[in-house]
């Protein structure tokens, strides 16, 4: 079997006495949309956050593509090829959309150390910002400020945002919160279409979503993964029932 | 004379000067700490940045002079000082700064720097330009014996007593008292104060108030000594935001620490430095670098603990 | 508050021209009032604008709010200075000793400060000021805190001879010019992008792959080489130099301009710098005691003018913000018509006050109206 994607071993996170991420093992495959899922407190954005890099994990180490990035900063690490997409929209509010996804193509477009040409008229970032707001569904508002777009079009822009930057991994944090049904239906769609080109970790608590979208599922409670399988094989596991599909199902 | 008595009588000059050198500077730092913990109180609470508190301890200064004249007693005068500097403070809290606390700092540094400018015309309206000079009794204008040997100004040595006891005060009212309580909770969750139901917007305004009546006893403190002059406040509040941000910012443990430690090392910069240097210079050339030097210092030890610990020395929790 | 929108609202970039086309012809100006203090005032509000405009890059376009500005006149300004009380007075020597004194001074404070955030970077900033401001104070050899005269001004050969006031002047404005011109392409570039971006939203430039700190620090020294070039400029037109010029509160004088003007606008430091110098040379001729009507005013505009000048000119009260301007343009020239005249200041006093309550007054309706209509986009 090839080596995995993300391969995550013994990861340790303390906040004071506060075991945030307790001895975490997580493997991630080439193409699939892993789904982490775990009751409020589970420690899932600190684990999002360690494995983007603005966390420092106390041990353990984070393998990508075979490369140690436990220590590498945040920039370094989208450089190659993880994304996130985080839990709280987070754009640049006082950016036109297209302006915001050019931002993100030009990350990846070499350095910025260019101080004389206009960078809102270069094809180079106008033309692939275009196709991700097309693929998201939003190129109607292209021209629009960001920050008077509506909750699900933020939601819309944050994934294309990560998209645009070519990532081989898209780490998801809650990419349907707040979200409507409608609105949560369109995301399914996108990130259905999306599933197989680009592999994902994706932390959901619309458990339908999480069941429709999942190759493999891991359940973390307080810090610690509990178990990891199939949807259906976590669906009867009697353990993860018990902590936490138990109150819901 | 022989040569061990002259060095033990060296050693016993030397030490009594650096005892003397120290207590200045105790005293000094004293004087910063009483400054700069409204400051850091109102920071880590309200978190605005406060830079008319300067104006404060102007006033404050300028109010105890008036009315010392008016009264002829200076602790008269002082007394009735820092209730008027109070009632100042909160009135340009409710008027003026209030209105702030939802801005980001860049807004509160150029409001306050506007509430300099306004404070330095009006004390230079009301006070005139010389500045005003507090003549202290003269029970206060004797020295005494620290150690046998070592005669040291009374006032001085009560600046230092004073600002002592209010550093306990505000250690009881931190620690023990209910409104010390809240004052921790909102300088580390200003949300949780305002949902248990207390009314936030009274305790911002106690709080300036104190601020405000503890800036102004530095100042009427400091007036004997230097003058009461315009933009008395402007200077020595650079120094008190640099004592609250090596202190970590709401923190007036770190405040007290950081305050010392800067009046020390000025004052000892101050006292050493010339001979140092006059070894190497001219007396009046060693003086001016010498003063720089020490003023130095201040910034390159802030300097030095931003870098180490980018949150100052005492941090509050959840910030 | 939208940076990117406001550089293309037309009516700043109008105003923002004519301006600087009457800053042009202000020489002129003096010499049909025959009035040479005009041409100094000028020369003085010219380089604060380069001044402003080099803070604007940083606080405006970037979000740092540099409280230590001040220090890079005093680089540029001493490197002058020393240099010519050392009999070298060459341009091609002084220029680039002073420029490059200053992008390193800006390089060394930036790498320190850069590394925090908030009140922490506005400190730092201030503290290391502060060091550059006490090493001016104790350089005894060049008059401590007394300061330094310059004796001979700056050699251009036989390009330009500075000693020549119209000269001097149109130099500054020039430069003026050439400085917004690079600032224009520098923040429309992927350079300014990435700068904006930090600003508006650092957690997520670090995500998309930029490494901010690195560019945060270029910015940070190409605004402190700019300012050193006031800092020149200052130095030649005043033959002096001393500490003062580093003061602190210099460098509040220089965020003053920028946020009254306009932050993040091209033109904004601009209006605020020529806002700012002839308020202060109007209220000052009218009574000693200028600053208790300026300090008012500023906190007023804190409170309720956001965006500055040019905020207000693209919410759409041009018509306050030109009249202001062009009020003050037409009340410099009657005070010196009738000179030591309560008048103009009156006049003054009475348009700002009703150009900032009219201002208020709409903001209030505008608040009131986004707030009817379930503003949850905050």
């Amino acid at each position: 079997m090839l080596e995995p994607v993300l391969k995550v071993e013994g990861l340790v996170k303390r906040f004071g006495g506060l075991v945030a991420t307790d001895n975490l093992n997580l493997d991630i495959r080439e193409g699939e949309v892993h789904a982490v899922i775990g009751p409020n407190g589970a420690g899932k954005t600190t684990m999002i956050s360690q494995l983007i890099g603005e966390l420092r994990p106390d041990a353990g180490s984070i393998r990508f593509l075979g490369q140690d990035i436990t220590h590498l900063p945040v920039h370094a690490r989208s450089h190659l090829g993880i994304a996130r997409s985080f839990q709280i929209t987070s754009i640049f509010l006082n950016f036109t959309t297209l302006e915001n996804i050019m931002l993100a193509v030009q990350a990846h477009d070499g350095h910025s150390f260019r101080f004389w040409k206009d960078a809102r008229s270069d094809p180079r970032l106008r033309e692939p910002a275009m196709a991700a707001l097309e693929q998201v569904g939003l190129a109607h508002r292209a021209e629009t400020v960001a920050s008077v777009l509506s909750h699900g079009e933020h939601r819309q822009l944050e994934i294309a945002m990560a998209l645009a930057t070519r990532p081989k991994l898209l780490l998801l944090d809650e990419p349907m919160a707040g979200m409507g049904p409608e609105d949560s239906a369109r995301m399914v769609t996108l990130l259905r279409q999306i599933k197989g080109s680009i592999t994902m970790l994706l932390i959901e608590h619309d458990m339908d979503a999480v069941f429709a979208l999942a190759d493999r599922i891991t359940v973390l409670v307080y810090g610690r993964g509990i178990a990891t399988g199939e949807p259906d094989e976590i669906r009867r596991n009697e353990q993860v029932r018990q902590a936490y599909l138990g109150d819901e199902a | 004379m022989t040569p061990r008595f002259i060095t033990r009588s060296l050693f016993f000059f030397m030490t009594l000067l650096l005892i003397e050198q120290f207590l200045n500077g105790l005293q000094i730092g004293l004087l910063l700490f009483l400054l700069a913990a409204g400051l850091t109180l109102v920071f880590g609470i309200m978190d605005l940045v406060n830079l008319a508190h300067g104006s404060l301890y102007m006033m404050g200064a300028f109010f105890a002079a008036t009315l010392t004249e008016w009264t002829g007693s200076f602790l008269l005068g002082a007394l009735l000082a820092l209730p008027a500097t109070a009632l100042l403070g909160i009135v340009v809290e409710v008027i003026a700064l209030r209105n702030l606390y939802t801005r980001d700092h860049l807004d509160h540094v150029l409001a306050t720097f506007g509430l300099i400018l306004f404070f330095n015309e009006l004390a230079r309206i009301l006070f005139g330009v010389g500045g005003m000079a507090i003549p202290l009794p003269d029970s206060l204008l004797t020295h005494f014996e620290v150690l046998p040997g070592l005669p040291y100004p009374t006032y001085r040595f009560l600046i230092i007593v004073v600002g002592l006891l209010c550093a306990v005060f505000l250690y009881v009212l931190v620690q023990k008292t209910r409104l010390g309580m809240l004052i921790r909770a909102g300088a580390t969750n200003r949300e949780m104060v305002g949902a248990l139901g207390i009314d936030i917007k009274l305790l911002f305004t106690l709080v300036f108030g104190l601020g405000a009546a503890l800036a102004a006893l530095a100042g009427l403190m400091a007036a004997p000594i230097t003058t009461v002059q315009i933009g008395m406040g402007d200077n020595i509040l650079i120094l008190a935001l640099v004592v609250i941000v090596i202190g970590g910012i709401g923190s007036i443990r770190g405040a007290f620490i950081a305050a010392v430690m800067i009046g020390l090392v000025d004052t000892m910069g101050r006292a050493f430095l010339p001979n140092m240097l006059g070894t190497v210079l001219s007396p009046a050339d060693a003086g001016t670098v010498a003063e720089a030097l020490s003023s130095m210092l201040i910034y390159i030890l802030m300097s030095g603990v931003l870098v180490l610990r980018p949150a100052g020395l005492f941090p509050a929790p959840g910030r | 508050m939208s940076s990117l929108l406001r550089l293309k609202s037309p009516i700043t970039t109008i105003a923002g021209s004519i301006l600087l086309v009457l800053l042009g012809l202000v020489p002129v100006f003096a010499m049909l009032l025959d009035d040479p203090f005009m041409l100094t005032l000028f020369t003085r509000i010219v380089i604060m604008a380069i001044a402003a405009v080099s803070l604007n890059l940083i606080l405006g376009y970037g979000g740092m709010v540099s409280f230590g500005h001040a220090a890079y006149i005093g680089v540029g300004g001493y490197a002058i200075g020393i240099l010519a009380h050392h009999g070298i007075t060459e341009a091609w020597i002084q220029w680039p000793v002073a420029l490059i004194g200053s992008a390193l001074v800006a390089l060394l404070i930036g790498l320190l400060s850069l590394r925090t955030k908030g009140i922490f970077f506005i400190m730092l900033t201030l503290a290391l000021a502060q060091l550059v401001y006490y090493l001016g104070n104790g350089a005894y050899a060049y008059g401590g805190d007394d300061g330094l005269t310059i004796l001979q001004r700056t050699d251009f050969g036989g390009l330009l001879d500075l000693n020549d006031k119209e000269t001097l002047y149109y130099l500054c404005w020039v430069l003026l010019v050439i400085v917004l011109w690079l600032t224009y392409r520098v923040v429309n570039s992927r350079f300014g992008m990435v700068l904006q971006g930090a600003k508006s939203n650092d957690r997520r430039m670090a995500t998309l792959g930029f490494p901010v700190f690195r560019y945060r620090l270029t910015a940070f020294v190409i605004s402190g080489t700019i300012c050193g070039l006031a800092g020149i400029l200052t130095a030649t037109y005043t033959d002096f130099i001393s500490p003062a010029m580093m003061h602190w509160t210099r460098s509040g004088d220089l965020i003053v301009m920028v946020v009254l003007g306009g932050m993040g606008s091209l033109f904004g430091p601009l209006f605020g710098a020529v806002t700012f110098l002839m308020l202060e040379e109007i209220l000052s001729s009218w009574t000693e005691y200028w600053k208790i009507v300026f300090g008012p005013i500023l906190l007023l505009v804190v409170l309720f003018a956001r965006g500055g000048i040019d905020g207000a000119m693209v919410r759409g009260a041009a018509g306050y913000a030109l009249t202001g301007l062009i009020t003050l343009f037409l009340i410099y020239v009657v005070h010196y018509l009738w000179y030591d005249d309560w008048i103009p200041a009156a006049v003054v006093l009475a348009g700002a006050a009703a150009a900032i309550l009219a201002i208020w007054y709409r903001q209030r309706r505008e608040a009131v109206a986004i707030a009817s209509a379930g503003g949850d986009h905050a």
